[in-house]
């Protein structure tokens, strides 16, 4: 595919998954750049902060992804200025999914997970498809690595559908602690089976008290 | 005679874009197009790349008391299920529903789109749109991108002053009106129990049950569908949603498991 004169895209890899809690949202992706089986750098965030509240982490081709940021946070700044607030989670979410679809006919290559806190401080997560159809979820992961997160999340996280009626609760009973110590496990077993995915992981927790950014290293090989 | 809006304006829109790369973000937005030779082959290899979910099973039926809507929850990309929990039944406006077959992304936009031209229809004309209308300006947009690669299957019902509507709209720029339709990958199995089951005169409960069990036995069938089987109810008041019940769950209800007598039972073995 990518030898045809045409073709404009680039699959640069990488893992990012996201949890929302009762008050926090947690918030990771590894930092490995690469193309086909070479590395370009073990240094690469995939995160980007668009909002006080509001956190986006994209695997696909970074390329995409940097414009698709800067799309978002030139949108942001805009709303800013005309509504004297920063944008909730919830409405970044949907900023974000006309924004993929608007490229419907030449996609972003990018897998995106919002991660954040909703008007009320609960945990939200945003989970989306390349071109904007979106859901809001207890938990997720986009990527190379994501099929070897998502059964381990559903198995240890799994909490009933909200679209089961009568309702239950959707976010997750972990506490915020235990939530990172998931994450740094996981990200940890996704790297033993994904070339893609590993180096180093970025942690971004979001909670009442602000925005917290941790390291972990992972294998380098 | 035409007002004069231009003072409503809260913002100085800025000189024309110099290039694709900072567009004016305050004009609205238009479709991107490719710059390539060969715009069908680059639909077609992006949407590989893209990997949209789809596979579904919906479902609708006008019976004596209104509309029954039923729908399951999964997305699929290729062999990975992608989502058990995606809302198949979209809220137009609270008395018209549409469903979700195809692109998941092209569906949830274009009912977005649709609410909206609803409600600009309703301030501009003080009154409710009617389902055949809202149906028929989905099925003008669509037809207008046909050919481009969407991918909807969605089906209109509502409540409106000549009663309970039921139209099936397609991203080919088909629009059928009818009683009774099913889209998706599991609607022959949904057909089956649907086209068995079905009487003009059922009660709301009975109807309920019927597209619960349709749904039910697709999903056991088709292997792109599962999750919830949520069913809702569109009345002279609106729609209302009726049940969420996961699939797995409804399979025992339906086929209970008899405890079956044990002939031989072997004898714990004690630690030696």
């Amino acid at each position: 595919m990518a030898l045809s004169r045409d073709w404009m895209y680039e699959n640069n890899g990488g893992t990012c998954v996201a949890i929302a809690g009762a008050d926090y949202c947690v918030v990771a992706a590894d930092t490995r750049l690469s193309i086909g089986y070479s590395i370009y750098t073990r240094d690469y965030s995939k995160i980007c902060n668009l909002a006080e509240k509001c956190v986006l982490a994209s695997s696909g081709f970074q390329g995409d992804i940097k414009a698709l940021q800067k799309n978002l946070a030139a949108r942001h700044l805009i709303y800013q200025h005309q509504h004297n607030k920063q944008m909730s989670c919830p409405a970044m979410a949907q900023l974000l999914s006309n924004t993929l679809y608007f490229k419907r006919f030449f996609p972003y290559y990018a897998f995106n997970v919002l991660g954040g806190l909703d008007n009320e401080g609960k945990g939200c997560v945003f989970t989306y498809d390349a071109v904007g159809s979106y859901e809001r979820v207890g938990y997720s992961a986009q990527g190379s690595g994501s099929t070897l997160v998502m059964p381990i999340l559903d198995n240890q996280l799994k909490t009933p559908s909200p679209l089961l009626l009568p309702a239950r609760d959707a976010v997750t009973p972990l506490s915020e602690a235990d939530a990172v110590d998931m994450v740094k496990d996981v990200f940890a077993s996704a790297t033993e089976r994904d070339i893609y995915t590993g180096d180093k992981l970025e942690i971004v927790i979001l909670n009442a008290s602000g925005v917290r950014r941790e390291f972990i290293d992972l294998r380098k090989d | 005679m035409k007002l004069d809006t231009s003072g409503l304006e809260s913002f100085v829109p800025l000189s024309a874009p110099i290039d694709d790369l900072c567009p004016d973000l305050s004009a609205p937005p238009t479709f991107d197009l490719p710059r390539s030779a060969d715009f069908d082959g680059f639909q077609k290899d992006a949407i590989q790349m893209v990997k949209p979910a789809k596979g579904t099973t919906t479902l609708a039926f006008i019976f004596k008391e209104g509309v029954m809507v039923a729908a399951d929850s999964r997305a699929s990309m290729g062999g990975y299920i992608s989502s058990q929990t995606v809302k198949k039944i979209i809220e137009i406006n609270p008395y018209m529903i549409g469903t979700m077959a195809g692109g998941a992304a092209d569906c949830q936009f274009w009912h977005r789109n649709l609410g909206i031209k609803c409600r600009l229809h309703e301030l501009a004309n003080k009154r409710r749109i009617s389902v055949a209308g809202a149906s028929k300006l989905l099925a003008n947009i669509l037809y207008s991108y046909r050919g481009m690669g969407l991918s909807v299957g969605t089906m209109i019902a509502g409540w409106d002053e000549t009663g309970p509507g039921l139209y099936y709209v397609d991203s080919e720029g088909g629009r059928l009106k009818g009683t009774r339709f099913s889209v998706g990958s599991g609607s022959p199995y949904a057909y089956g129990v649907l086209d068995n089951g079905y009487r003009y005169d059922m009660s709301v409960e009975e109807a309920a049950e019927l597209a619960r069990r349709a749904i039910y036995h697709a999903t056991f069938r088709d292997a792109a569908s599962g999750g919830v089987a949520s069913v809702y109810y569109v009345g002279p008041s609106g729609w209302k949603k009726l049940s969420g019940d996961d699939v797995g769950e409804l399979h025992f209800r339906y086929y209970p498991v008899a405890p079956s007598p044990t002939e031989q039972e072997m004898a714990e073995v004690s630690p030696a």
